[in-house]
């Protein structure tokens, strides 16, 4: 079975072919950062206009890139939600199309179990497994029992971390999206300067909240000389502040189910001191930590069209002509 | 020759089928429920003349204006069909095919078309009907104010719902119920089918109105 994937829920447009005997066979990704990038967000109008172009043309070169014709193709995956709805609408209208004109059978994925999944791209991974999704638009723990079977631990009940980490930076006058920039210069700071909250570490419970931290690093900056180093000091104990709350909701997540496994997807799962401290940390807990390879971590077809593969394995496809997107969708 | 045409630029969602001489038409009024619609009904269409996607010679579809997410859906089943059945497409105007269906409804020659834009705003297009009977455009599109509009002298007949929403002075016949339906664009693509002039790579809508986010340098 040859499933081709489709994500367009923000500001990507990529597209994936995955094979049940070979795997991946190869990926395309068309990255609109720089459109929205001027405008300090993503504009969603903007975003669906774009997806328009460049879908297509990103099918053609993935065919070429794995040297398959339109009609090797069994079935199609496209990502229904969460996301903009205008942006999913134009992958839903195109690959559910595309199913319909091919013959063959179509199936609408949930954008955040392709990043749960994502890991699985290139190393086994068995369930039952947490995973901490974390990206611009989530930060949820989720109890991951099998496919299909998922039980939401906690999330945030405001900010998402790459959110707080792209507003933040925003407010440090790095640019927009400007989180993996403030990443890079927190390595310049020196971590013992400043000390940030740890927001809802003294709760019970497994939910997150970043907003405060974002007006706390403001404040800090308002009331400081406002040198370059202090740039540096003021992302270094945010990220640190982030970093340390994602670590330490990780661990009683695991104490909580008991599970050994933990997966960590979505976009701020590329950071390096997320990766490092949680990697201690599940040697702490005996468990092991799997991370998608790092292309993988941002949206993505790759993870689409593996979720669609287990899916239609399962014998799951749309039931009918109609295609919809669903923007508010939960998972669990 | 065979061409399937598709339309969901405004609340009318329509499909229509040229087959060999033959055509085929389906059409429903909906505000939101194009995305359930357009496929079943294209699929009806083609199993009813008992065809594939694959037999086809082209896709016509509706380009625009009109609502945004609907010209993004046309598009994008566009896209999808003329892509997994190497299907080469052409693009027809929404406004020509209002200015089509008022000469095929009430032979209307000289027609002003008025589709209502929002924001106080109408897309404008003024058509005339060649020897042929096909509607041909007089000027380029826009999407303008209704005061801004300047009328042409002679004897026209005012199409499409801008003439409700935007009241106007001039004492002309007027179409408001007119709405672009695919039949209409089968029409105006026929003479287009032996050169198609677009593939599902180069399939845009055409929204007119283009300025949708404030510049940043403007904030």
């Amino acid at each position: 079975m040859l499933v081709l994937g489709i994500e367009t829920s923000c500001d990507e447009t990529g597209v994936a072919l995955y094979d049940e005997q070979q795997g991946l066979l190869g990926h395309q990704l068309y990255s609109q950062v720089a459109l929205h990038a001027q405008y300090g967000g993503v504009v969603p109008e903007l975003a669906s206009r774009d997806h328009v172009r460049k879908l297509i043309p990103l099918l053609e070169q993935l065919l070429q890139q794995c040297d398959k014709q339109r009609a090797d193709i069994d079935a199609v995956a496209y990502t229904q939600g969460p996301g903009l709805i205008g942006a999913l609408l134009v992958g839903a209208a195109v690959g559910r199309s595309l199913a319909w004109a091919l013959g063959v059978p179509a199936m609408g994925i949930h954008h955040m179990e392709g990043h749960l999944l994502a890991p699985m791209l290139d190393n086994p991974l068995d369930f039952p497994f947490v995973a901490l999704l974390v990206s611009g638009g989530h930060t949820q723990l989720m109890q991951v029992n099998a496919l299909a079977d998922y039980q939401l631990l906690g999330e945030s009940i405001d900010d998402a971390a790459g959110e707080a980490f792209d507003k933040t930076a925003k407010l440090l006058g790095l640019g927009y999206p400007g989180g993996a920039v403030l990443a890079k210069l927190a390595q310049q700071g020196q971590p013992e300067r400043y000390h940030f909250p740890r927001p809802m570490t003294r709760h019970a419970g497994l939910n997150f909240s970043f907003s405060g931290l974002k007006t706390f690093a403001l404040t800090t900056w308002q009331n400081s000389a406002q040198d370059a180093q202090t740039r540096a000091d003021i992302a270094c104990a945010f990220e640190q502040a982030v970093v340390d709350t994602l670590v330490l909701k990780c661990q009683r997540a695991m104490q909580q189910t008991q599970l050994k496994r933990l997966v960590i997807a979505g976009g701020v799962s590329a950071n390096l001191q997320l990766r490092q401290k949680l990697t201690f940390a599940a040697a702490r807990w005996g468990g092991q930590v799997y991370y998608p390879r790092l292309e993988f971590c941002t949206d993505n077809g790759a993870m689409i069209a593996y979720a669609g593969f287990l899916r239609l394995k399962r014998g799951e496809f749309d039931p009918d002509l109609r295609f919809n997107a669903r923007p508010r969708w939960s998972l669990s | 020759m065979r061409l399937l045409a598709l339309d969901t630029a405004t609340d009318g969602c329509s499909c229509a089928l040229y087959n060999q001489g033959q055509i085929s038409a389906l059409a429903e009024r909906t505000p939101r429920g194009h995305s359930d619609l357009i496929l079943p009904m294209i699929d009806r269409l083609l199993r009813d003349a008992q065809l594939k996607p694959t037999d086809l010679t082209a896709l016509v579809f509706g380009q625009g204006p009109g609502s945004f997410t609907g010209l993004r859906i046309a598009c994008g089943v566009t896209q999808g069909i003329a892509f997994a059945a190497d299907l080469p497409v052409i693009p027809i105007s929404d406004l020509a095919a209002m200015a089509q269906a008022a000469y095929r409804l009430h032979h209307a020659r000289n027609v002003l078309v008025a589709l209502d834009a929002r924001m106080n705003q109408i897309y404008w297009g003024v058509y005339q009907a060649d020897d042929a009977g096909l509607m041909q455009k007089v000027q380029a599109e826009q999407v303008i104010n209704p005061e801004s509009v300047i009328y042409p002298s002679g004897e026209w007949t005012a199409v499409g719902n801008g003439w409700a929403v935007y009241p106007h002075t001039h004492t002309m016949p007027t179409l408001s119920a007119v709405y672009p339906l695919a039949q209409d664009m089968l029409t105006l693509a026929l003479p287009l089918a032996h050169n198609p002039p677009c593939t599902a790579a180069r399939c845009r809508p055409v929204y007119l109105r283009d300025q949708v986010v404030q510049s940043p340098q403007a904030k």
